[in-house]
């Protein structure tokens, strides 16, 4: 899939413009009403924009301007959505409702059903086939809402926050269904979860007030956030590396203790990913002695103001730049400046730990 | 709290087996609220309990027998059968364009169209005359084409309808509102185009409101009479219906008037019965 998006919604104060190259998956940050919900309904075509352009992979969604006036139907596009909510047709089975994509763009009985299966396999309910929807419980639904639409085949797959409705217990599951089935997909997700962004994505975007804030290849807005949303909700120290004994431990000798997400679990030897947050840091002059932490020897590389907090960057001398928040009173005690050789210091149970 | 209790009601009346009792749920109510409830529903039954006490059962098969009130039955189904199935067909698209479309005048026109609603009968009627009558807007027109619509069972049923739609419009449009489009985006958002998501989403999903609304309309149909006395007179087999048949009979023979008014309360009580029984299999 490739992408090329401009549109203007005044009555909304949307005005946003979006690359996707191909093969790219999109991930869609920002705020309650920055303008993310707007964005997948213009794509899906639930929402008409007063005017703009939007080519996907070649065809013209839509063309509004002072003399041109094309407009897809949501039907023509090619587009599915997945919301929060599954919204099963009530009246419909499982099956049925896995099956009305296909039924719809005109497959034979035969072979929607057929079509259904597979995808109700696919994402492990296939014993609920002949259920209602009314007898599913929120994630077997949501599973369900999730082969319904890849059983419609489309071109782009949104996914609006699809697993924000869903109990705790229950997301790792879905995530970890998700990760396997949009593989090599085109998809667009909005998300408030940053872990959903890293697995899901390859390009994040970040809507302030109708605009796109930021825009570029999810790795490099993590690590070099532009904008201070993106650097609150998505400035965190990650490290990648393997799994074993309740570390990550990368190939530079770097290694971080943990706890392992909540519903996650790791073997030894597996690829997985350490995240802290830049305010769970403690920055010392000397190693502490004591207590179940991580220390790391860093060397600061700048200061930068964040509100009432510095953020302060610094070198492990392994390549990594790690983040970290603290109090301008704390910079004026410990003397940092740019140059200066400290001690990170993490308390593992601030770290996580998941899968990757 | 209110969606918790919301919440466990509804799924308590999803999934309740048979002989499991309903949880009773504190209504909230003053107690006083009985007395003019009771009251009101006393308003409403007495004066049919008053009605089949004075009923001559020795007589009632043969009352209800004669050739004018079997006439007048036939025709009253008959009728009101129809004016069901037309109020149907320009009902259902009427509720679909007010629920679903915004345009200028939108509110206007609803309360135009919803305007029989409160306007007497008989106003309908003379309306009519002035319509489809020999010198009527449309009539005249219909005169020389040697279609003759006033008086004949055609204006029976044209009576009807218009008494009777804007009962299936607006109860319809209600669960149309009440749904949201929520389900028939996501259904075009599969590849559906419109007309498959009206028939295989949106008529399905509001399948119970849609029969309790046509069973609505047949019942005000059933029970027309100001409008068709008017506009298609009293012409026994032909336009005469069973309101008008009662009417008639009230004065020469009271006893059959009984009968006969027994008889339509069966009907609206057999109707109403089959109507909730149909919209609690639909909601399975």
């Amino acid at each position: 899939m490739s992408l090329a998006f401009t549109a203007e919604l005044a009555e909304r104060g949307f005005e946003a413009q979006i690359g996707v190259r191909p093969g790219e998956r999109v991930a869609v940050l920002g705020h309650n009403g920055s303008g993310k919900s707007t964005l997948l309904n213009l794509l899906a075509g639930t929402l008409r924009p007063d005017s703009g352009k939007a080519v996907l992979s070649g065809r013209t969604l839509f063309h509004l301007g002072s003399r041109t006036n094309r407009w897809l139907p949501p039907h023509a596009r090619g587009i599915s959505l997945l919301a929060q909510d599954a919204l099963l047709f009530p009246h419909l089975s499982v099956i049925d409702n896995v099956a009305f994509g296909p039924r719809a763009t005109g497959a034979s009985k035969a072979e929607a059903h057929r079509c259904a299966e597979d995808w109700l396999a696919e994402v492990g309910v296939a014993d609920l086939a002949g259920r209602r929807p009314s007898q599913l419980s929120g994630g077997q639904a949501q599973r369900v809402a999730i082969a319904r639409a890849l059983a419609a085949d489309p071109k782009l797959l949104l996914l609006d926050e699809p697993m924000a409705a869903l109990d705790v217990a229950v997301a790792p599951l879905l995530r970890r269904v998700l990760r396997r089935v949009l593989d090599g997909r085109a998809t667009m997700m909005v998300t408030h979860d940053l872990l959903d962004a890293m697995l899901l994505s390859d390009r994040i975007i970040v809507m302030e007030q109708g605009r796109v804030a930021e825009s570029g290849p999810t790795e490099e807005v993590l690590r070099h956030p532009r904008t201070r949303f993106t650097a609150r909700i998505a400035g965190l120290n990650l490290i990648r590396g393997h799994y074993r004994e309740g570390a990550v431990h990368d190939d530079t000798g770097l290694s971080v203790a943990g706890a392992v997400k909540d519903g996650e679990s790791l073997a030894a030897g597996a690829l997985a990913a350490a995240v802290f947050a830049p305010s769970g840091v403690s920055i010392f002059l000397e190693p502490p002695a004591g207590s179940p932490r991580n220390n790391l020897s860093v060397r600061v590389a700048e200061l930068e103001p964040l509100g009432d907090l510095v953020r302060v960057r610094s070198d492990d001398h392994h390549g990594h730049i790690l983040a970290a928040d603290v109090t301008a009173r704390s910079v004026a005690a410990l003397d940092l400046y740019p140059g200066r050789e400290v001690t990170y210091s993490i308390k593992a149970a601030a770290v996580t730990l998941f899968p990757l | 709290m209110t969606s918790l209790t919301a919440r466990s009601a509804q799924v308590t009346l999803g999934r309740a087996p048979a002989g499991v009792r309903v949880p009773r749920v504190y209504s909230g109510l003053p107690r006083w609220l009985v007395l003019p409830a009771a009251a009101g529903a006393a308003l409403v039954l007495f004066p049919l309990v008053a009605m089949g006490a004075r009923v001559d059962w020795a007589k009632f098969g043969q009352l209800i027998a004669s050739e004018g009130s079997l006439a007048a039955l036939a025709l009253s189904l008959q009728t009101s059968a129809t004016t069901t199935v037309v109020c149907l067909v320009l009902g259902v698209p009427m509720a679909l364009v007010l629920a679903r479309t915004q345009f200028r005048g939108q509110q206007l026109l609803r309360s135009l169209v919803l305007l029989p609603l409160v306007l007497p009968p008989v106003v309908g009627g003379i309306a009519l005359l002035y319509t489809f009558g020999r010198q009527g807007l449309l009539g005249s027109g219909l005169e020389l084409l040697g279609i003759q619509v006033a008086f004949s069972t055609v204006a029976v049923v044209l009576a009807q309808t218009f008494v009777a739609l804007p009962f299936l419009v607006l109860s319809l449009e209600g669960t149309l509102r009440t749904f949201g489009q929520r389900y028939e985006l996501v259904a075009a958002t599969l590849g559906a185009g419109p007309s498959v998501v009206l028939a295989k989403v949106t008529l399905p999903l509001v399948l119970p409101g849609l029969a309790s609304a046509a069973v609505l309309s047949f019942a005000r149909a059933l029970g027309e009479f100001g409008a068709t006395i008017t506009f298609a007179g009293s012409l026994q087999g032909v336009t005469r219906t069973l309101p008008l048949e009662i009417f008639l009979q009230r004065v020469d023979d009271p006893d059959a008037a009984i009968a006969l008014s027994l008889v339509l309360v069966v009907v609206a009580v057999v109707v109403t019965a089959a109507t909730s029984r149909i919209s609690n299999w639909a909601i399975r």
